[in-house]
């Protein structure tokens, strides 16, 4: 079956979505049900960071061999991956109101980020800052690779470098500790899974509603 | 490479026009916290110098690619091979940002007072962050270069880059200012250096297909 991955993507979301929210879960101070986020915000950065390692791959084989699908390719995969991000911070910042007390910390983690998605907003920009569209597929594929290698640092080793409130640095408890006992895990992996596979899912339809655009114009100029 | 060099400070005659900028931005910084009288407080100090330098930096950078007329890049283009370019506009742009910051901090001690406490960490992460920041915005100037508004883009497209390196410099600079021991910073200087490295090699390697248009 061709289509297989797309039918696990809805069965392990199922899954997640009734079991994330029925299955049993520690009790821990503070955290109390809000954990259950776990399973929603975590997989988030997880598939955002997956979509856009995708996206880099594509910009970087568009400057090898440059044809307008690997660049619609590389431009939706990006999309995709700032909406990932932007769903990561808005249910980051619904748990912290719950947990924090404030939808927005000044912490690391949560700056980092936030500057990411700038970074990635600026790539959107560019984008539509050119009219010719060979040099706009060049150019973007070029500052998306460069956003990629600022960006990362980011999100992966800076927040470690300092003190923060987010849990998995500055010593608070994190999903590789004593907090994410074993039917958290059965729960954890499976979101990863499916909500990465459905940041694929959107960024493949997106690009085929991209390439249909492109096909339709090209016979309207013909 | 040496004769790109000699070309880019060949027409340097930005370099004054940045000098007077800088100043007078010093000065009305100078001007604008006199009113309220004594010496600043050493956050504000710190966060007031890193955002002079961060926009003397960008207008600096973005001049050595947008005033480059169409004729000339065809002429280079047709001499020497493009990683001698970026690599020659990259060392232009970091000796024109260190001798800018070294002047910004030399003025700006002057007239805002000096609470550093630890000199030359200070004034080596400085110079990391002169050679960082010339890293980053040359590819960015030479992107925006090829937009249609240049100007806006630039800025855009330039910050959020400098970010990572921005909260890293003002750490170090702000343990240099409460004169911590070398030991405090030295990782954070290290990701520095590292940041800087990533940057100049993913330069290096993007900006034949961003030359060949």
């Amino acid at each position: 079956m061709k289509n297989w991955w797309k039918v696990l993507t809805v069965v392990l979301l199922l899954y997640v979505a009734v079991a994330g929210l029925l299955m049993p879960v520690p009790r821990l101070a503070i955290l109390n049900e809000s954990i259950r986020n776990l399973y929603f915000h975590v997989p988030m950065w997880f598939g955002m960071t997956a979509i856009l390692v995708a996206s880099v791959y594509y910009s970087v084989r568009y400057l090898r061999t440059p044809t307008p699908e690997l660049d619609i390719k590389a431009h939706e995969a990006a999309r995709t991956g700032i909406l990932m991000g932007c769903v990561g911070l808005a249910t980051g910042s619904i748990w912290a109101r719950y947990t924090w007390g404030a939808w927005w910390t000044n912490d690391p983690k949560l700056n980092g980020a936030a500057v990411a998605m700038l970074i990635y907003g600026a790539y959107l920009v560019l984008r539509s800052s050119f009219t010719d569209e060979q040099q706009r597929a060049r150019v973007s594929a070029i500052y998306n690779v460069f956003a990629f290698a600022v960006a990362m640092p980011l999100f992966y080793i800076l927040p470690r470098l300092t003190d923060s409130l987010h849990p998995g640095s500055g010593g608070n408890p994190a999903f590789a500790k004593y907090d994410l006992d074993s039917d958290m895990r059965l729960v954890f992996y499976p979101a990863v899974i499916g909500w990465t596979l459905l940041a694929f899912w959107v960024a493949q339809l997106a690009t085929r509603i991209s390439v249909l655009k492109l096909k339709v114009y090209e016979k309207q100029l013909a | 490479m040496q004769k790109d060099f000699r070309l880019e400070w060949r027409q340097r005659a930005a370099l004054n026009g940045m000098l007077l900028y800088v100043s007078s931005t010093v000065f009305v910084c100078y001007l604008s916290f006199s009113s309220r009288g004594g010496q600043l407080p050493a956050p504000a100090w710190n966060a007031l110098f890193w955002i002079v330098l961060l926009f003397s930096a960008v207008n600096a950078v973005a001049k050595g690619f947008l005033q480059e007329s169409r004729g000339r890049m065809l002429y280079y283009y047709t001499v020497v091979r493009p990683q001698a370019v970026i690599l020659a506009k990259i060392a232009y742009n970091a000796l024109l940002l260190v001798g800018l910051a070294l002047v910004a901090f030399t003025l700006y001690s002057v007239v805002l007072g000096n609470p550093v406490q630890n000199v030359p960490l200070f004034v080596g992460n400085v110079l990391l962050g002169a050679v960082g920041f010339a890293g980053t915005l040359t590819l960015v100037a030479g992107i925006a270069a090829k937009a249609t508004n240049s100007s806006t883009l630039m800025a855009v497209l330039g910050f959020p880059l400098m970010v990572p390196m921005l909260l890293l410099l003002i750490k170090v600079s702000k343990n240099a200012l409460d004169g911590l021991e070398f030991e405090a910073s030295r990782s954070a200087l290290l990701t520095l250096v590292a940041l800087n490295l990533i940057v100049g090699a993913v330069s290096y390697l993007l900006f034949p297909f961003l030359w060949r248009s």
